[in-house]
């Protein structure tokens, strides 16, 4: 009965919060308001107000009130507002560009914010770019900021990036990467590309006087080679460190600066805090896009040709038959019963598995399911079992249920000879917290 | 001196997640029998001396699977000849597996 209250007052308070939030941004809105109108205008085009703001890079020979005008009459557009996209879009707005557009269909989730500078916990669950919007003109209100809540796809990508003078590349997919390239060459804007994944970084500028992406990597990668954030993990300022250089790479396109990183690729190694920049090959006269006779000519269907889905969402697998899985429910039915003798394996990562794990459960990662030295071990922990019991099975789990089914296709085959039972648990630990122990952490 | 009779001398640099498959290492110092040795022959060499584990993540027909940029004293190899290039002694040879995060 305590719960449901306390969760009753903490609904009600919050709704008041964003009723006093909004009221806020109304008064804020206002004030801004009357204090333009108070601002006296050089006929150059600079407010007072914007000379005294920017001075200190106004300073700078390279920049001065040519560069900063041109800075303000600059629009960039930003795809993806993640850990690229956030310290991105900071740089740029704090330098005075005079519109900046967002695109993201996500809402902010508590994992971003360890990278993810832009939003608040008070902004968790709402849609990423309205956030991104409140907060940059909340740090310089003459930035006109345009959310644009949805998946770039080929339908809209290039009536969106028509109205921008450069793009940024924060994505965090192979995808989205193949059609920005494909869109950005056949719109003619330069494209600024920025990666990441755990403590290291890639930066690059396609098509700006050199190759585009498709002329260095004619060729998506196996899907089965791409790790996403969520999976592999990412250390917030080493892709930060990328999400910032992408700003000065913007900025220097839209100053006319010389030494704008086309054809080379800049890798920086977090962990060695190493940085390295690297020649590439130049613009290939047989790109499928930018080449001298171009194959396509309009957008593709970009998730069919990488084989992947354009967002870095971890899609729900299914390469098991029914009498191969088992769900947490049985699962924990057995255990409770200790019916049925068995080793549990949990194929998650060991920083993983430190999070939580079920007591009785051994980790052998995924990537070792297949060493010599781990096959022993299931051996041998198997012959045990069997020795005591008479029969063992052997169960898998993981964090979701897709590595863990992945792990069974491959013991199977390793015990094909042994009729074993090989099962994987459905749903992974995620289903074991919901439905079986609410103390298990979800990650 | 650069040319010593028994092998060549170079120094295999991995990274973007490549090392992962080579041991986690990001660096091998490594001594080549011989002299006449091409980047193509040296991706056989490290699948068969220096790869750990699931080799289809490193190479496809032949060539390095699509993704990894090889780089040879920090420049493309497809600047200087691709499979073909020759290896000197004292060559740096890297592998990058490309990121696609953010």
């Amino acid at each position: 009965m305590s719960v449901i209250i306390r969760k009753m007052d903490e609904k009600e308070l919050m709704n008041q919060i964003t009723e006093l939030r909004e009221l806020l941004r109304i008064k804020e809105a206002q004030l801004v308001a009357l204090r333009r109108e108070k601002q006296i205008l050089q006929d150059y085009g600079l407010s007072n107000g914007e000379i005294l703001r920017y001075s200190r890079q106004i300073f700078l020979p390279e920049i001065g009130i040519k560069g900063q005008i041109k800075l303000k009459n600059s629009s960039i557009l930003i795809v993806g507002a993640g850990g690229l996209g956030c310290p991105a879009a900071l740089y740029l707005a704090s330098a005075g560009a005079g519109q900046i557009g967002i695109i993201d269909y996500d809402d902010v989730e508590i994992n971003n914010l360890h990278r993810q500078l832009l939003y608040a916990e008070t902004q968790i669950g709402t849609p990423k770019v309205n956030a991104a919007a409140e907060n940059l003109n909340r740090l310089n209100s003459d930035v006109k900021v345009i959310p644009y809540k949805i998946q770039l796809d080929s339908s809209n990508a290039l009536n969106i990036i028509k109205s921008y003078d450069v793009v940024i590349d924060a994505t965090d997919n192979v995808a989205t990467r193949y059609l920005l390239n494909d869109a950005c060459v056949l719109s003619n804007k330069p494209l600024v590309s920025g990666s990441a994944l755990k403590f290291e970084g890639h930066l690059s500028v396609f098509n700006y006087n050199g190759p585009c992406y498709r002329c260095i990597f004619p060729k998506p990668p196996p899907p089965e080679t791409v790790t996403n954030c969520g999976d592999g993990g990412v250390f917030g300022p080493a892709v930060g460190t990328i999400g910032v250089l992408q700003a000065l790479e913007a900025l220097k396109i839209v100053l006319d600066l010389p030494h704008v990183l086309s054809g080379q690729l800049l890798l920086f190694d977090g962990l060695e805090t190493k940085f390295r920049k690297i020649n590439l090959r130049g613009k290939n006269r047989n790109c499928a896009i930018c080449g001298e006779h171009p194959t396509l000519h309009k957008l593709i269907d970009y998730e069919q040709f990488c084989g992947a889905k354009a967002n870095d969402k971890e899609p729900k697998l299914n390469l098991l038959k029914n009498e191969d899985r088992i769900s947490v429910e049985e699962y924990n039915t057995t255990l409770k019963l200790g019916t049925e003798a068995h080793l549990l394996i949990d194929v998650r990562s060991a920083e993983e598995f430190d999070i939580c794990h079920l007591k009785n459960s051994i980790n052998i990662p995924l990537r070792n399911i297949n060493n010599n030295e781990k096959v022993t071990l299931i051996r041998n922990r198997i012959q045990e079992i069997q020795k005591q019991h008479n029969d063992a099975s052997l169960y898998v789990i993981c964090r979701r249920g897709n590595d863990s089914q992945k792990a069974v296709k491959n013991l199977q085959e390793t015990f094909k000879e042994s009729n074993i039972e090989i099962k994987d648990v459905i749903g992974g630990i995620h289903a074991w917290s919901k439905k079986i122990d609410s103390t298990f952490p979800v990650y | 001196m650069s040319i010593e009779s028994n092998g060549i001398s170079v120094i295999i640099e991995l990274g973007g997640g490549a090392e992962l498959l080579f041991d986690k290492k990001k660096k091998h110092s490594v001594n080549l029998p011989g002299n006449d040795w091409t980047i193509q022959k040296l991706l056989f060499w490290m699948k068969d001396n220096l790869l750990k584990e699931r080799p289809e993540l490193f190479m496809q027909d032949d060539t390095v699977r699509p993704g990894i940029l090889v780089l040879v004293n920090d420049t493309d190899w497809e600047l200087l000849g691709e499979g073909n290039y020759k290896i000197n002694s004292g060559d740096t040879i890297m592998f990058i597996s490309t990121l696609h995060g953010g």
